[in-house]
């Protein structure tokens, strides 16, 4: 686990994507962030715990506090990209202020908005882990390479958190797109929460 | 014979409590102090604050996909911050994000930018056919807040709930 950005593996998403939904064996809750987050969720294998978010940049993290708040005994992934984090900034904070210990980030950070064509986004100089930290979010850390984001998530699923792990992206795209429709995606999704019970839909 | 009525604030308070509306989130404005430390003092209810209006509507979504009911309390310029997440989370998803808004810029206000944001939101309810109620009179207030809570959860959509000078006393300026 690093403490700096310094010799960092740059890393393909949908492959930390597929090994992160690789080890949820007990319906932990995922919530994939704008655009490319939630495409490679969806491509990693739907599951009826994850939820796409289609729009409402940056507000990946607070969804699932949202979730982690209202179920404390299930584990909650929050997908987000640097630009959406950047976005939404502060709630770094209100999470430390509420300390969910069942919540995990995972922070993919590309240096650039990659889904409107690449541009660097102003957080060229910035370290996500040490905002983090700095925000009071004292278990953050880059994942050095693949084997190491495995440590940590089996870690973060073993361990209370709250959890921020960074991850440094290669220049990849997405495998493929999320099928839009929202009340679809919100049904299944309180389906795979239990919130809603009967047997109409799966 | 007139009966005595609660409080406004006290009134909101049973009536979450009626509607099992249990987690509040708010960026904090004067008028709704009375409300925000009846809240906090209250171990029923899990009360924080958030660094901006547009999280509180993510974690009321979550929250409410996932069993826990909520509502969002601001003033009338948070509002204002809101509608690109409104229109892309609760009213897209059918997600019943309830919200609580103290009226500024109204009925003496003294701030010309406050007066000036005020008017912009009916008008961005309106536009994304958002039900909202102002309540304005002590007597209306628990049916208002109640049926709006319980129509937006059994409707599935988001509502917002005014809070009228008129109810609260609003924000007034020495003379
Ligand atoms: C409030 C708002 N501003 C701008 C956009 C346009 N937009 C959509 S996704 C995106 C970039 C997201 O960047 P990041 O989170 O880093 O993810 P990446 O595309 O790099 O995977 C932008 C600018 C938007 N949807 N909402």
């Amino acid at each position: 686990m690093s403490e700096t950005t310094h010799n960092l593996k740059r890393m393909y998403r949908f492959d930390l994507t597929t090994r992160l939904v690789a080890k949820l064996k007990q319906e932990e809750a995922v919530i994939g962030g704008i655009g490319h987050s939630n495409f490679d969720l969806w491509s990693a294998g739907h599951r009826p715990q994850n939820f796409y978010m289609l729009g409402s940049m940056g507000l990946a993290i607070p969804i699932a506090m949202g979730v982690a708040l209202a179920q404390p005994a299930r584990k909650t992934f929050a997908l987000e990209g640097d630009g959406s984090l950047l976005m939404e900034l502060g709630c770094l904070t209100t999470v430390a202020a509420q300390a969910p210990k069942n919540l995990i980030i995972i922070l993919f950070d590309n240096g650039i908005y990659q889904i409107t064509g690449g541009q660097p986004t102003p957080g060229l100089h910035a370290d996500y882990v040490a905002i983090a930290r700095a925000c009071g979010l004292a278990n953050a850390a880059w994942a050095a390479d693949e084997a190491e984001f495995e440590r940590m998530l089996d870690n973060a699923l073993a361990t209370d958190g709250p959890h921020f792990i960074g991850c440094k992206l290669d220049s990849q795209g997405p495998k493929a797109q999320t099928e839009r429709d929202p009340a679809q995606i919100r049904d299944r999704f309180m389906r795979g929460m239990g919130t809603k019970k009967n047997r109409t839909l799966g | 014979m007139t009966q005595t009525l609660p409080p406004w604030h006290e009134i909101v308070l049973n009536v979450f409590k009626a509607n099992e509306v249990k987690l509040i989130t708010y960026v904090p404005d004067n008028v709704l102090k009375p409300l925000i430390n009846a809240l906090h003092a209250d171990p029923y209810f899990t009360c924080f604050a958030t660094a901006r209006e547009e999280e509180a509507v993510g974690i009321l979504s979550g929250a409410w996909m996932a069993g826990l009911r909520g509502m969002l309390l601001m003033q009338t310029s948070g509002f204002a911050t809101l509608p690109n997440v409104l229109a892309s989370l609760p009213c897209a998803f059918q997600i019943p994000v309830m919200m609580m808004i103290s009226e500024r810029g109204t009925l003496g206000e003294f701030n010309v930018g406050q007066a000036a944001v005020c008017r912009t939101m009916r008008p961005i309810l309106d536009s994304l056919a958002m039900e909202h109620h102002t309540v304005s009179r002590l007597d209306e207030c628990e049916m208002i807040v109640d049926r709006t809570i319980r129509q937006a959860i059994m409707t599935q959509a988001p509502a917002a709930l005014i809070l009228s000078p008129l109810l609260t006393g609003g924000k007034v300026v020495a003379r």
